[in-house]
């Protein structure tokens, strides 16, 4: 059970940033840093499916860790969905072409490092 | 386009980080949710809504979705991801300041390692597809 819902998780997480950030790479950028094209912005993107997907995988990942947190404490949940960093690293370099050096991938590690340091 | 996202990685870091401060403290004042039954949970989220550092630090984590939403329109998710990780080591620290949560010798190395990744993420460009925009 705590397997099946650290996937639940950490895939939630992972497909929701995915589908957000190409959701938003589909938008373009604002006309301009102030707020009204930002907020119009906003409003275009929360109209496509692409984001409106994000936020099904999200909110699956949100009940899944609230079901991980009512038997497993959590600095044992943390920990266990930092992995989520790797693959969506690895997962933003494949499907949004991404370049991830060896700047970015020693960053990452120390960081997942650190997660579970720190839980 | 530098300091746009540079502003925009602070107001994430610091609106996720400190929301859920926030959030834990007004939800620590809610008291224990002991029965998993409709009447009992609507009865917290009802008592929930209506303590103002619940209020806030929702709203909070309203600014922060909306500004990650923003930024990933011009910013490497990558880049994102890796460099607004350093709210894992803020959340610690304000835990300890303001909810008097103890800070051991091993979370502090794990700060530390965290504050280190992400200076090494923050020093490649923030967007490596297509033209600069």
């Amino acid at each position: 059970m705590t397997a099946f819902l650290v996937t639940l998780v950490v895939t939630g997480s992972v497909a929701g940033d995915l589908l957000k950030a190409h959701a938003m790479r589909l938008q373009g950028v604002p006309e301009a840093a102030s707020a009204p094209p930002m907020l119009r912005l906003l409003l275009r993107a929360f109209r496509s499916s692409w984001f409106l997907l994000s936020l099904g995988a999200y909110a699956g990942s949100f009940f899944a860790f609230m079901a991980l947190l009512s038997f497993r404490e959590v600095s044992f949940a943390v920990p266990a969905t930092a992995i989520g960093f790797v693959f969506e690293t690895a997962l933003a370099r494949v499907c949004l072409s991404e370049r991830v050096g060896p700047r970015r991938w020693a960053g990452a590690a120390l960081v997942i490092v650190g997660v579970c340091l720190i839980a | 386009m530098r300091f746009k996202t540079n502003a925009f990685l602070v107001i994430v870091i610091v609106s996720n980080a400190v929301g859920n401060v926030l959030l834990s403290h007004g939800m620590r004042g809610i008291g224990d949710i002991s029965s998993f039954s409709p009447t009992a949970l609507a009865a917290s989220a009802v008592r929930s809504l209506a303590d103002p550092w619940v209020l806030l630090g929702t709203g909070l984590l309203a600014v922060f979705f909306a500004a990650h939403t923003l930024l990933l329109s011009w910013t490497d998710l990558s880049y994102v991801l890796l460099v607004t990780s350093v709210g894992y080591a803020l959340v610690a620290v304000l835990g300890a300041t303001f909810l008097g949560e103890h800070i051991s010798a091993s979370r502090w190395a794990g700060i530390a390692l965290i504050s280190g990744g992400v200076a090494l993420a923050s020093s490649t460009p923030p967007l490596t597809t297509g033209e600069e925009r």
